[in-house]
C-alpha cells in the first residue's frame, strides 16, 4: 500500500502506456512524463508566485494581494489574464526575429533541466550517466537568451541590464559548479540518481544527507549564495532593479513575452532550487527513517517549497547588493571559499570513519570562514557599528 | 545514416553558412551558437554523452557569449543599413568551403591510417576522468598554465587601462 502510493505516478504512467499498441508505446511513455512535467511546473509557479506575494506583503507589514478569491488564492489566474490580454508591443527599431526567440529560447532552456531531475524513486524522465553536467549545461544557456533580450530591444538600458546580468551570471556560475563538484566527488557519480541513492541511507536513524556533514553544509551555503545569484533573485537582482534600470533586459517586452521571463525565473528558481535539494538535501529520501512511509515525491516538493520559502524570506530580508559588491563578492569570497571546501573533502574521504574528521573538517571551515571574512572587513575599514542621533 | 543525422547536420550547416553570409555581425554570432548546438547534438547522437553536454556549457555558454561581447565592445554592432546577407558573402563561403576541403579529405584519408578500429568505445565519465588523470595528465597540466596564464594577462591588460585613465 505505502509502496504503491510513492509509485502511484510510475504505475499510472505504465497503465496508460500498455492501453496502446506496442509501436506507440515508447514515444506516448516519454510524452505522459513530459506533459506531466510541463503541467505540475507552472502550477507549482503559480502557487510560489502567489506565496512570494502575500509573503512579502506580511514581511513588510501589509497584507498581500486579498481581492480576487479567499485570501487572495486566484491572483495568480488573474494574473494570466492580464498578461494574454496586454497588447505585445514590439520597438520599431527592435530586431524582431531575436526579439521574438528570446523569451522562447529561455523557456525552453530552463525546463529543459528538469529532464535529470529525480522527483521521487523512479520518477526521473531521463537516467543519464552525465545528468548533472546537462543540467549544468542547460544552466549556461541561460545567459545567451538573456543576452539575447537585451540586445535586441536596441535600448541602451535593456543593454546594460543584460551585460549586467550576463556577467553576474557567469561569475557566479564557477561557484555553483565547484559546489556541486564536492558531492560529486564523495558520490562519484555525476548521475543525479546516484547522489540521491547515496544519501538515502540512515545512521541511528538520522540521514545521511550531505548537508549534515560539515564540507556539505559549507557547500550547500554557497551553492545556496551562487544559485540567488543566477536566477536573478534579490539581493542579487541588480539587473533587473526597477530603481536603477527601469527593469534590465525585459524592458522593452510587454504582454505574453513579460509573462514568460517571468514564468522562466520562476520555474529556474524552482529547477535550481530541485537541484539543490537533489545535491544536498537528499532529493526524495526522508528525513527519519521512521517517516519513510510517506511518499518519496511528497519530500522532494516539500523540499523544494521550502528552499523557495527561503528565498522569498531572503528577498524580503536583505538589501540588494551594488554590481561591483556583488562581482567582488563572487569572486574573493564565494570562489575561494568552495576551493577550501574542495579540500576539506578530500580530507575528510581519506581520514576515515570517526569523530575526529569532524572536528578536523568543521575547524578548517570555520577558520577560513572567519580568517577570510576578517580579512576582507579589514581591508575595508568596517568598524563596529556607530549610532548618530537626530540632535 | 539515420533520418536523425541528417536533421542534425543540416542544422548545423544551415547555422554555419549563416555565419559567413549574414550582414549583421550580431546575428552572424547567434548563427555560429546553433551551429554548437546542432554539433552538440551530433555528439550526442554518437553516443558521446560527456563530449555533447561539454560542448554545450562551454561552447553556447561561454565562448559565445564571449563572442558577442567582443562584438559588442568594438564596432560590429552598428546596425547595418540595408540587406540581410553581407557583401562578402561569396568570399565568405568559398573560404569556408575550402577549409571543409582539407578537412574532409584529412579525415578520410585517417580510415587508412587506423584500419583496425572497429566499433565505437563505451566511454563513460569515470574513464574520461581516470584517463586525464593517469594517461593524459601532461597535457592537463599544460592546459591549466594556459589558462593561468591568460588569467593573468586579462586581469594586467583591465589593470593597465585602469592605471592609465587616472
Amino acid at each position: 500500500m505505502v509502496s504503491t502510493l510513492d509509485q502511484i505516478f510510475v504505475l499510472l504512467k505504465h497503465w496508460i502506456v500498455s492501453l496502446l499498441p506496442a509501436v506507440l508505446q515508447p514515444v506516448t511513455g516519454v510524452v505522459l512524463s513530459v506533459v506531466a512535467i510541463i503541467c505540475v511546473f507552472p502550477a507549482l509557479f503559480a502557487i510560489s508566485v502567489l506565496l512570494e506575494r502575500k509573503g512579502l506583503g506580511r514581511m513588510q507589514n501589509r497584507i498581500g494581494p486579498n481581492r480576487v478569491g479567499p485570501l487572495g488564492i486566484l491572483q495568480p489566474v488573474a494574473d494570466g489574464i492580464k498578461s494574454l490580454t496586454k497588447e505585445d508591443i514590439v520597438p520599431t527599431n527592435a530586431d524582431a526575429v531575436v526579439h521574438f526567440m528570446a523569451p522562447v529560447f529561455l523557456v525552453v532552456v530552463v525546463f529543459m533541466g528538469y529532464a535529470v531531475l529525480p522527483m521521487g524513486r523512479n520518477m526521473t524522465l531521463v537516467k543519464m550517466d552525465a545528468a548533472l553536467l546537462f543540467y549544468f549545461a542547460m544552466g549556461a544557456s541561460t545567459e545567451l537568451a538573456v543576452f539575447m533580450a537585451g540586445w535586441s530591444s536596441r535600448n541602451k538600458y535593456s543593454l546594460l541590464g543584460a551585460m549586467r546580468a550576463v556577467a553576474q551570471m557567469i561569475s557566479y556560475e564557477v561557484p555553483l559548479l565547484l559546489s556541486s563538484v564536492s558531492v560529486v566527488m564523495i558520490t562519484g557519480s555525476l548521475s543525479l540518481d546516484k547522489i540521491v541513492e547515496a544519501q538515502n541511507q540512515y545512521t541511528w536513524g538520522l540521514p545521511h544527507w550531505y548537508i549534515f556533514t560539515p564540507w556539505g553544509c559549507a557547500a550547500f551555503v554557497m551553492f545556496a549564495i551562487a544559485a540567488t545569484a543566477e536566477t536573478n533573485r534579490s539581493p542579487f537582482d541588480l539587473p533587473e532593479g526597477e530603481s536603477e534600470l527601469v527593469a534590465g533586459y525585459f524592458t522593452e517586452y510587454s504582454g505574453f513575452k513579460f509573462a514568460e521571463f517571468f514564468l522562466g525565473e520562476y520555474v529556474g528558481m524552482l529547477s535550481i532550487s530541485g537541484l539543490g535539494t537533489t545535491l544536498f538535501l537528499g532529493g526524495w529520501s526522508a528525513p527519519l527513517e521512521v517517516l519513510g512511509f510517506v511518499p518519496s515525491w511528497i519530500w522532494f516538493f516539500s523540499k523544494v517549497m521550502l528552499s523557495i520559502c527561503v528565498m522569498i524570506w531572503m528577498r524580503g530580508t536583505l538589501p540588494r547588493l551594488r554590481q561591483d559588491q556583488l562581482m567582488n563578492f563572487a569572486w574573493k569570497f564565494v570562489l575561494p571559499f568552495t576551493l577550501l571546501i574542495l579540500v576539506d573533502v578530500v580530507v575528510w574521504r581519506f581520514m576515515g570513519e570517526g569523530w575526529l574528521r569532524w572536528v578536523v573538517c568543521s575547524a578548517i571551515l570555520l577558520i577560513a570562514y572567519v580568517g577570510i571574512g576578517r580579512s576582507e572587513m579589514l581591508r575595508k575599514k568596517i568598524g563596529p557599528r556607530s549610532y548618530r542621533y537626530a540632535e | 545514416m539515420s533520418i536523425v543525422f541528417w536533421i542534425l547536420s543540416f542544422l548545423t550547416v544551415l547555422g554555419g553558412l549563416a555565419a559567413v553570409t549574414l550582414r549583421n555581425t550580431v546575428h552572424c554570432a547567434l548563427a555560429v551558437a546553433i551551429a554548437f548546438a546542432g554539433l552538440a547534438l551530433l555528439y550526442l547522437q554518437l553516443d558521446a554523452q560527456f563530449a555533447g553536454f561539454a560542448q554545450i556549457l562551454i561552447y553556447i555558454g561561454a565562448v559565445a557569449i564571449l563572442v558577442v561581447f567582443a562584438i559588442l565592445l568594438t564596432r560590429g554592432s552598428d546596425t547595418p543599413t540595408d540587406g540581410i546577407f553581407s557583401r562578402t558573402w561569396f568570399a565568405g563561403t568559398a573560404i569556408a568551403a575550402a577549409v571543409f576541403a582539407v578537412l574532409g579529405w584529412a579525415v578520410i584519408q585517417s580510415v587508412h591510417a587506423l584500419p583496425h578500429e572497429t566499433a565505437a568505445p563505451e566511454v563513460t565519465v569515470n574513464q574520461i576522468g581516470n584517463a586525464l588523470l593517469g594517461r593524459y595528465v601532461l597535457p592537463l597540466e599544460i592546459v591549466a598554465l594556459l589558462l593561468t596564464a591568460s588569467l593573468v594577462g586579462a586581469v594586467m591588460v583591465a589593470m593597465h587601462e585602469k592605471g592609465e585613465s587616472k
